[in-house]
């Protein structure tokens, strides 16, 4: 096949479009088949009688600590959700560590004791892991990889699936959006703006369990990298039907607000690690809400914004001065603009 | 949020447009400089409120998109060098050049980086004593102010592996060329951070000479809509002048801080814009007597002759001429992940702004 690059650029791996062409033209096109070809969050298996849903992530995040979590914590949120957003309850995790010579020791065992605590709160077992060390400077400080295996209810097989979505529907976030991935910029880069932002990293598996036992879900994802606008345009592409987000109702952190004014971000972009977006019917939104607002990952839950039959394969954001914008995949890597 | 939300409000928008309809009777184009004024424009949907008498152009204030295909290719070049760290500002690393761009190069195993000031810049040069560090230096009188800091910095801590090779420029003389080429133009919405550095001085010869109205304008959308309004009336009676709608911001003298240290780094000459030509005296270039810091004495480097990409017409759509839509690669072979031209790559390049915006 003819490809635009001949060498991985980071663009590959922010979670946006150059990735997305990556996964479709080389990685599907030799790896193709029937599970994998769903492109879910994590694959449903048939093992024996049981449904099992599996997942796989790679953690390579630096700084290492950052206000509000660290890799260790990280790796068992990110592991989780992607078993939970697909409607499976998380049991099982594997933890690998890829660890560079010369690495602190007491700093592993920081991240370490994080694994094990964020995974008991979130009700998982790490069953099985690997450790390789590398020569100094052949990987930065600390790369974890994890597996994730969950049981699948039969009556959620579907929600990862986007099937049954309407015009009318509506899309839920559980609250403020952007905030993982300004707190670790602002951690990483040199801005020295003074911010209480803080990781939205938490393991979101009990929160959504409570959503599927009480109210009717149609889909659901994680806004990761590439951000909510990814989430969507994927969304608006496999249904063939337009989205429209309201950016009043975006709940947004006044500090995540004002970074990305400085930095010309757009917070429909900005990574989240503790953040579900649901779709469901307009008669079940109360209900989902008042569930969401009353668990603490929950609190600011909001509807953002709708699916219409107009602009088919389009999200479009409204604004409140009249003003409407296409709201695309990230197409590279997040950008700051220079003045 | 303090400074933001007050001027985004709605029903303020609305009761300038409604003024602004009242007021306008002549047919008039407007240019936006700069391109922070384009995004806010497009962002906000401003054009939908204006009456049909005023149509709004976007002009040649886009850092990113103005610096010339010889300047990326010479960037392109440094990052080639053994031992040299190119520094740059993000938009600049995906702009591509006659054969590459920073990027594609950085996976190449160039070592680029992208620093959000240029002071970073300098700490990079402090913490690698035995590399050469080079900053691409862009931007109108609002970045330039910056480098000019850095190489003074510099040069008072004696460090000697910072080098910058600069295309800043500066925004009057490129109004005046438009209007001399004959670019139909009523009147300018000017770049509020750039006259918050220079002053309001600068325009002066635009409304005395050229007849033309200068309104200064903030980012918001208030800001956008007064200025218009502003300078509609100023049109409307036949009184064009120079006036400042980013009072919060924008003082008559400017910064003469930044304006002293501008003089004493840098000295204009003649410039070569993307798609506009060589515009006399209109960019920045490293004094001779800080010429230890200029990239361009101190690496010489072989580079072809540069090559424009075909069928790109961002010099047209800098120049006012064109729009995006008029462009036959626009979204279909030129888009935000695979740009052929400067104009789609920075997020406040026009045809960037376009795509964005389109619906």
């Amino acid at each position: 096949m003819k490809r635009k690059e001949d060498k991985i650029m980071l663009g590959h791996g922010s979670g946006g479009r150059m990735m997305h062409d990556l996964i479709a033209d080389l990685f599907l096109k030799h790896f193709s088949n029937n599970i994998l070809d769903e492109q879910t969050d994590a694959a449903v298996l048939q093992v024996g009688s049981h449904e099992i849903a599996f997942t796989t992530d790679s953690f390579v995040i630096d700084p290492l600590f950052f206000p509000g979590g660290n890799i260790g914590k990280l790796a068992v949120c990110g592991t989780v959700n992607d078993l939970a957003v697909s409607g499976a309850e998380p049991l099982y995790i594997s933890v690998s560590f890829i660890l560079e010579e010369g690495f602190p020791m007491n700093e592993l065992e920081l991240i370490v004791e994080s694994l094990a605590a964020e995974a008991k709160k979130a009700g998982v077992l790490i069953v099985t892991g690997d450790t390789k060390v590398v020569n100094k400077g052949k990987c930065d400080k600390v790369f974890i990889n994890t597996a994730g295996i969950g049981r699948m209810k039969v009556e959620n097989r579907n929600i990862c699936k986007a099937q049954g979505i309407n015009p009318g529907d509506v899309i839920i976030v559980n609250g403020t959006i952007g905030d993982h991935g300004m707190a670790v910029m602002n951690a990483r880069e040199s801005f020295n703006f003074r911010t209480t932002v803080e990781s939205d990293c938490a393991s979101l598996n009990q929160l959504i369990q409570e959503v599927l036992d009480k109210s009717t879900v149609k889909f659901m994802r994680d806004p990761t990298r590439g951000g909510v606008a990814t989430v969507l345009n994927e969304l608006a592409a496999k249904t063939e039907l337009g989205i429209e987000i309201d950016e009043s109702a975006l709940p947004i952190n006044k500090g995540v607000k004002a970074m990305c004014e400085l930095l010309g971000f757009d917070p429909l972009h900005i990574a989240n690690e503790g953040k579900v977006l649901i779709v469901a019917d307009q008669k079940d939104s109360s209900t989902i809400i008042e569930i969401l607002k009353s668990n603490e990952l929950g609190l600011q839950s909001a509807v953002i914004g709708r699916v219409v039959n107009d602009h088919a394969g389009r999200v479009v954001l409204k604004n409140e001065t009249g003003g409407r914008r296409i709201v695309d995949s990230l197409a590279g890597d997040q950008l700051p603009r220079i003045c | 949020m303090k400074y933001i939300d007050e001027y985004r409000k709605k029903d303020l928008i609305i009761s300038v447009a409604e003024k602004l309809k009242s007021i306008s009777k002549k047919e008039i184009v407007l240019m936006e400089v700069c391109g922070g004024h384009t995004m806010a424009i497009q962002r906000f949907g401003l054009p939908s409120l204006l009456p049909s008498t005023i149509r709004l152009i976007s002009g040649p204030g886009c850092p990113v998109c103005v610096s010339s295909q010889h300047f990326i290719d010479l960037a392109m070049a440094y990052s080639k060098i053994p031992g040299v760290i190119v520094t740059t500002y993000g938009d600049l690393i995906r702009v591509p050049g006659s054969t590459t761009s920073l990027e594609k190069e950085r996976a190449n195993g160039s070592d680029v980086r992208i620093i959000y000031s240029v002071l970073e810049a300098l700490e990079i040069a402090q913490k690698n004593p035995e590399k050469n560090i080079i900053f691409l230096g862009i931007g109108f009188e609002t970045t330039a102010p910056l480098t000019a800091a850095a190489i003074l910095e510099a040069k008072k801590n004696n460090i000697t592996n910072f080098f910058v090779l600069s295309a800043h420029k500066v925004m009057p003389p490129v109004m005046k060329a438009l209007v001399e080429e004959g670019v139909k133009i009523d009147g300018f919405i000017a770049p509020g951070h750039v006259t918050a550095i220079t002053g309001t001085a600068i325009y002066d010869e635009l409304a005395s000479v050229c007849g033309l109205g200068v309104v200064v304008a903030g980012f918001e959308p208030v800001d956008m809509m007064q200025a218009i309004l502003m300078l509609t009336a100023q049109i409307e009676s036949g009184a064009p002048k120079v006036e400042v709608q980013y009072q919060r911001v924008v003082h008559n003298d400017g910064n003469k801080i930044a304006q002293r240290m501008l003089s004493e780094v840098f000295e204009l000459r003649d410039d070569q814009w993307r798609g506009l030509g060589i515009i006399p005296k209109s960019g920045l270039k490293i004094r001779e007597e800080l010429s230890s810091f200029d990239a361009e004495k101190k690496f010489q480097v072989e580079v072809p002759e540069s090559t424009e990409p075909k069928g790109c017409i961002c010099g047209q759509i800098l120049r006012g001429l064109k729009t995006p839509v008029d462009c036959g690669l626009f979204g279909k072979k030129c888009t935000p992940t695979d740009p052929v031209g400067a104009c789609m790559v920075s997020g406040e390049g026009t045809c960037a702004t376009y795509y964005k915006y389109r619906s």
